[in-house]
């Protein structure tokens, strides 16, 4: 339905290959969250991987820092219709940290879990393979606390609500659980390429 | 799915016919709606959908302002600067016009009547609109809530929905209001003129001397983050706190 009167502004052609549907560039970085900042401590910060309610490995803060790091540079797609183009992560992969810790994944999925009480779930298989890290670092700098500082999951190929601030660890499920935005009205898996913003998108 | 989250038809896009379009401030418009969305909760959201004759479409999110059953759909956009879809509704939408909407959407930032109270508000800017619609939807389900909202603004003229929060504080023994202009004097005795930060929250809520069991934050990220911050040390619980930040383009 052609909306009378509304041209548009249009991005350049090298935005318009980049932006998924409905989204539009943005070149701040803005914030989305549920509820304050969480407030983590390094001293007592720790990253646990557990299968179901059995803990698998745990590190803490300078053991999850001596993992191998990675850096990644990927656009981003916020569900509230920005995209940022070139962010730069560093962190550790979930390859990286599966092979640290002799980890076969045992299930198809998994959730990520936060110190806030929020969690995401997503296919065990869009976190491998190079797609996903446990990052610490953006453009060089420890990631503040309002953009998930100290660590938080990067999932640059799903919209950022799957990209976990405030991240303690991982838990594998047998089914695909729904996270705390899926709860209430998001996307069970949220490409944005194929614009799964909310429940009941195809 | 909870029974808040966005239900069967929610996400399908509608047509919506702007029945009217009213000035709220220099920079404020609200937009009435007609479109057959089901009845939203007191703080959801709409998806707003502008398409080009050449097929360009773009698409924001606005907070809805309106009452949850209200017959039209109340959205107050602002005009940014270069905002590709609040200058098409500052600028070029008139009665009559068609757009498109999908919603209500959002499961997290809603109030319920039968929440406990007191009730704390926290609103910048076109922060007030999700705000607006709690406060109405308390004003007829739950109005013996204890409620304060503090509401900031840059200026007098820039207070969104002002003659209707005014209005609403004096006949409602059981509302507290505080207006905060960051750059305008004060206009009613206990109004604020200064940026509200920690100390002048701490102020208002002393004041007060309610402690609220849910809080709702709304406004630019720096905003909600300050004001989010010091609520938990103002001893709110943080799971009480709801925030919703305005990315603050488009």
């Amino acid at each position: 339905m052609i909306t009378r009167g509304f041209t548009g502004r249009r991005p350049t052609d090298d935005s318009s290959q980049r932006l998924p549907p409905g989204q539009y560039r943005e070149e701040g970085f803005p914030v989305l969250a549920k509820g304050p900042t969480p407030r983590v401590d390094l001293a007592t910060w720790a990253f646990t991987i557990n299968d179901g309610p059995r803990p698998l490995v745990r590190w803490n803060w300078s053991e999850f820092m001596a993992l191998p790091r990675t850096t990644m540079t990927r656009d981003i797609h916020c569900v509230t219709k920005w995209s940022k183009f070139d962010t730069e992560w560093e962190g550790v992969t979930v390859d990286d940290l599966f092979a640290a810790a002799s980890i076969t994944p045992p299930t198809e999925y998994l959730l990520a879990l936060s110190y806030d009480g929020y969690d995401t779930n997503m296919p065990v298989a869009d976190l491998v393979g190079g797609k996903a890290m446990v990052a610490t670092h953006f453009a060089g700098e420890p990631i503040t606390a309002e953009h998930g500082g100290p660590a938080r999951l990067v999932v640059p190929h799903l919209y950022f609500w799957k990209s976990a601030k405030w991240i303690k660890g991982l838990r594998f499920t047998v089914r695909d659980e729904a996270g705390f935005w899926e709860l209430r009205g998001y996307h069970m898996y949220g490409d944005p390429w194929r614009e799964q913003r909310y429940t009941n998108d195809p | 799915m909870t029974a808040t989250a966005a239900g069967v038809g929610a996400s399908a896009w509608r047509e919506a016919v702007i029945e009217r379009i009213e000035r709220r401030t220099p920079r404020v418009v609200s937009l009435f709606l007609r479109a057959p969305l089901e009845p939203s909760e007191a703080g959801q959201h709409v998806d707003v959908r502008l398409t080009a004759p050449d097929g360009y479409q773009a698409q924001r999110s606005y907070s809805i302002a309106s009452e949850p059953g209200a017959p039209l759909i109340e959205l107050a956009v602002e005009r940014l600067e270069n905002g590709e879809v609040s200058s098409y509704f500052a600028d070029i939408a008139r009665t009559g016009d068609t757009i498109e909407l999908r919603g209500p959407l959002g499961g997290h930032f809603i109030w319920r009547p039968d929440d406990a109270g007191p009730l704390l508000l926290v609103g910048g800017g076109s922060g007030i609109a999700p705000l607006m619609a709690i406060l109405r939807h308390r004003a007829r389900t739950a109005p013996s809530t204890r409620t304060l909202l503090v509401y900031s603004s840059r200026t007098w003229d820039e207070v969104i929905f002002r003659d209707e929060l005014i209005e609403t504080d004096a006949r409602d023994a059981s509302l507290d209001l505080v207006l905060v202009t960051t750059r305008d004097r004060p206009r009613r005795p206990h109004d604020l003129a200064r940026r509200l930060d920690r100390d002048a929250l701490h102020e208002i809520l002393d004041r007060w001397s309610e402690n609220p069991a849910h809080a709702f934050v709304c406004g630019s990220t720096p905003f909600v983050e300050a004001i989010a911050n010091a609520l938990v040390d103002e001893g709110v619980r943080a799971d009480r706190v709801k925030t919703e930040r305005y990315g603050g383009i488009g």
